[in-house]
């Protein structure tokens, strides 16, 4: 079993605040891993760590060592290339004030593909990836801000998914969705576990258990633990993890 | 005193006649200048230069040299002041310096045009031997300008919401990228606006262009930037108070002229805002 | 690659505007001092500001602030005197009390106000303001301080009103809806309230009319008759500290004494706003807490 990321002893510190101390943890390749816990345990500072937006906030200060195939995401990767490879699916759909076409052609275009039918391709391609297609294909170029709220996240995974991405990572994304637009998520992950490596962070314990291999829990800034998904469910080793996913705390 | 439905009954109608009291004389000042005005507007007023010692003929030096003098004003502070806005807003960290900046921005903005005059003397048409040119003129007005460019750009560029910006990171753009491709778009309506007021205020200033480039007459339309010119401010002035014997329709008919240029600015900047808020897209 | 290039070019650029604005504002800063400092240092600081007499060009010539000084400050005075009650009322009556469609179109007046270039008041006050104040009084001319502070309290309207205005909106609707839960009138509501939650607003646009006032020149240099004398009542002419840069910069040689003179007029007048601007800062950010 190939790791695609490695982290170890990954401590994030916010003017001298511990978000996250050393955190160590592997994260296998095309594996959907699900993040858990409550409010504040550092669950999306880790993910901003992954994809080093943390960088663009000031006071943040990051030890460890994070490795994406083998390679430092800090010394062995540009920052632009990693970005690419690790993609991010916000908590709020964040459609870009444009149309749905130039929404998810707007990473490839940054990279340099100009051709207007290759541009087609990958819209095309991207939006079926998130079963998106049908319900847009007519209205490509009407602003994305039109869609509903379930649609908009799907979009955004699309933008993500055509810049060609390693992994992805969501942070919380079906938080604003309801039922349906949920599951319509949800399948569209398990679609993607094929060529790409997921990481799902959820406020939402059930949805951990519906969607991801593995799961892991953390608490207040620390990795309690991870494990399959069914084990983590039905038999905890920690207590703590017991009393979370039990309801004794949140 | 009675109940106070009363009072508040008589107070709000003494609220009201004062507010009035502004409105209405703004009012008449506007008929004031259009009746008496509008008698002068011949294309011979527009399109030909004073005679008999500005007691008759056209104003057409100072409408040009009010139009060379604003078209100079945006070339140095459109550039400068647009670009130290996307600098301030999207490239600074925020510290101490940027804090000095901004409180300098401020305080340009609260300093008396007479010493953005003074300083025009004595940096550019001393100094810097510009002499007193539309070179110079120009100068003192972009300096003076610069504040309320920079500041509307800000504002513009500010907002534009954080989440664009952090969308497009995430998607492995540059910062310059980032910035052309999601933020100046949606930001250029905002920054149209604010530099378009900027100029029109450039355009009526009387205090800065006294001594750097304004010419009591001049026979001839200017060759050059190292030129004087007329201009429509500062004929007003020498109109009212200079010269003797001005028939009065002519002084309201330059005052007209400049309303009206300052005014046609002031419009299309409310009509850009208020078009792009329509075609806002978020 | 032509793209990268481009892209780091236009960095530098932008980097360099940003720089280049604080170049400005020091270079301004040092400049006025280097100039005035050729005259304060000549001359005895005391001296000056409490000089009475302001002739300039006569031999020996006087440098004395003091009716400059005199000028701007009862110009200054009775415009605010004209322009805070009027505005406030104006203030509150647009943001509380005038109907929807009427208070558009006070709005746009006010911004029209706002819009006019000095120069044109200037010449109405010239034109219209003068003589009526001359008939009203019985004056030899209308070319007073008083002319000059009615026509100042009208330019300082716009910013005084909009501030006011800004203040008064941005006290929490709940503070309203308390009082008058609890069986205030409306203007009870005002009064107790709402002005008091505004009062720094109020304190800022006050500080900004001032500023507003003691800077113009050309609106003063046309009305208020332009006598360097100390004055003695509200009906004579005056000269302002702006109206006297305009008046001589004209006429002076650079070098002399009489120019270095303006500019340390310019440099008193830079510093007074620097110190008004400061304070409306403050009451600015005190408000926002």
């Amino acid at each position: 079993m190939v790791n695609k990321i490695s982290v170890k002893d990954l401590s994030v510190l916010y003017d001298g605040e511990k978000a996250l101390a050393d955190i160590s943890i592997d994260i296998r390749d095309r594996e959907i891993l699900g993040i858990i816990g409550p409010s504040r345990s550092g669950k999306t500072t880790f993910l901003q760590v992954l994809n080093r937006m943390i960088d663009r906030i000031p006071h943040a200060k990051v030890r460890g060592n994070i490795l994406l195939d083998n390679m430092d995401i800090y010394s062995d990767i540009k920052l632009l290339a990693l970005r690419r490879k690790v993609g991010m699916v916000y908590a709020l759909p964040l459609p870009l004030p444009m149309s749905i076409f130039d929404n998810v052609a707007y990473g490839p275009r940054l990279h340099g593909t100009k051709n207007s039918r290759a541009l087609s391709e990958i819209v095309e391609k991207c939006l079926k990836a998130s079963y998106l297609w049908e319900e847009v294909k007519d209205r490509l170029d009407t602003p994305a801000f039109n869609l509903s709220g379930g649609q908009q996240q799907r979009l955004c995974i699309s933008r993500t998914l055509a810049v060609e991405p390693e992994v992805i990572i969501y942070d919380e994304p079906c938080s604003g969705l309801d039922p349906i637009s949920t599951a319509k998520v949800e399948d569209a992950m398990r679609e993607l576990k094929q060529r790409y490596t997921q990481i799902l962070v959820t406020n939402n314990t059930k949805q951990a258990a519906r969607v991801s291999d593995r799961t892991a829990f953390f608490l207040m800034g620390e990795l309690v633990e991870v494990d399959e998904t069914g084990k983590m469910f039905t038999a905890p080793a920690d207590t703590r993890t017991n009393d979370y996913i039990t309801g004794k705390f949140g | 005193m009675g109940n106070p439905r009363t009072m508040q009954k008589v107070i709000f109608f003494l609220l009201g006649a004062a507010t009035v009291a502004v409105i209405v004389p703004v009012a008449l000042i506007f008929m004031l200048i259009l009746v008496h005005g509008l008698q002068a507007i011949t294309p011979e007023f527009i399109f030909s230069a004073p005679r008999a010692g500005m007691t008759s003929g056209g104003i057409f030096p100072a409408i040009v040299g009010t139009l060379y003098l604003v078209l100079g004003t945006a070339v140095f502070s459109l550039p400068l002041g647009i670009l130290a806005a996307i600098y301030l807003t999207e490239y600074a960290q925020e510290n101490w310096l940027t804090r000095l900046i901004d409180i300098a921005i401020i305080n340009l903005a609260g300093v008396p045009s007479i010493v953005y005059g003074l300083f025009g003397v004595g940096l550019f048409v001393m100094l810097l031997n510009f002499g007193t040119s539309i070179l110079s003129g120009s100068l003192t007005l972009s300096i003076m300008t610069l504040p309320v460019i920079i500041t509307a750009s800000k504002e513009a560029l500010n907002s534009v919401p954080k989440s664009f910006r952090e969308v497009s990171y995430s998607l492995g753009a540059s910062r310059w990228q980032t910035v052309r491709n999601v933020v100046l778009p949606n930001a250029i309506p905002g920054i149209m606006t604010g530099t378009i007021l900027g100029l029109s205020r450039a355009a009526g200033e009387t205090a800065p262009i006294l001594f750097t480039v304004a010419a009591f007459y001049l026979p001839f339309l200017p060759r050059s930037v190292y030129d004087q010119v007329m201009a429509l401010p500062y004929h007003i002035y020498v109109l009212s108070t200079q010269v003797p014997n001005v028939p009065v329709k002519i002084q309201y008919g330059t005052v007209l002229v400049l309303i009206l240029i300052v005014f046609i600015m002031n419009i299309s900047a409310a009509l850009i805002r208020a078009k792009f808020r329509k075609r806002k897209m978020w | 690659m032509i793209k990268k290039a481009f892209e780091a070019f236009i960095e530098k650029a932008i980097f360099l505007s940003g720089i280049t604005t604080i170049v400005v504002v020091v270079l301004i800063f040092i400049f006025l001092i280097k100039e005035s400092f050729s005259f304060f240092a000549a001359n005895n600081i005391f001296a000056i500001i409490s000089g009475r007499d302001w002739y300039p060009i006569s031999y020996p010539p006087k440098f004395g602030f003091l009716p400059l000084l005199m000028g701007s400050f009862l110009v200054t005075l009775g415009a605010i005197a004209i322009a805070v009650p009027v505005g406030l009322a104006a203030a509150i009556y647009i943001s509380e009390v005038a109907p929807g469609w009427f208070k558009e179109i006070l709005k746009t007046g006010i911004e029209l106000l706002a819009a006019i270039p000095s120069i044109v008041l200037g010449f109405i006050g010239i034109v219209v303001l003068a003589p009526f104040i001359k008939n009203l009084f019985d004056l030899p001319s209308g070319l007073t301080a008083l002319s000059g502070s009615i026509m100042l309290a009208f330019m300082a309207m716009p910013t005084i009103v909009s501030i006011i205005e800004d203040a008064i909106t941005s006290v929490p609707k709940s503070y309203k809806e308390g009082s008058l839960a609890l069986g205030a009138t409306h203007l009870q509501t005002i009064r107790r309230v709402i002005l008091p939650a505004a009062s720094s607003g109020i304190m800022a646009a006050v500080m900004l009319g001032i500023g507003r006032v003691i800077g113009e020149t050309m609106a003063v240099l046309m009305i208020t008759g332009n006598a360097a004398i100390l004055p003695s009542s509200i009906l004579q002419p005056v000269r302002t500290l702006t109206a006297t840069i305009a008046a001589e910069m004209g006429e002076v040689i650079q070098g002399s004494m009489h120019y270095y003179a303006l500019f340390g007029i310019g440099f008193v007048l830079f510093v007074i706003t620097f110190f008004i601007n400061l304070a409306a800062d403050m009451f600015l950010h005190r408000k926002r807490r």
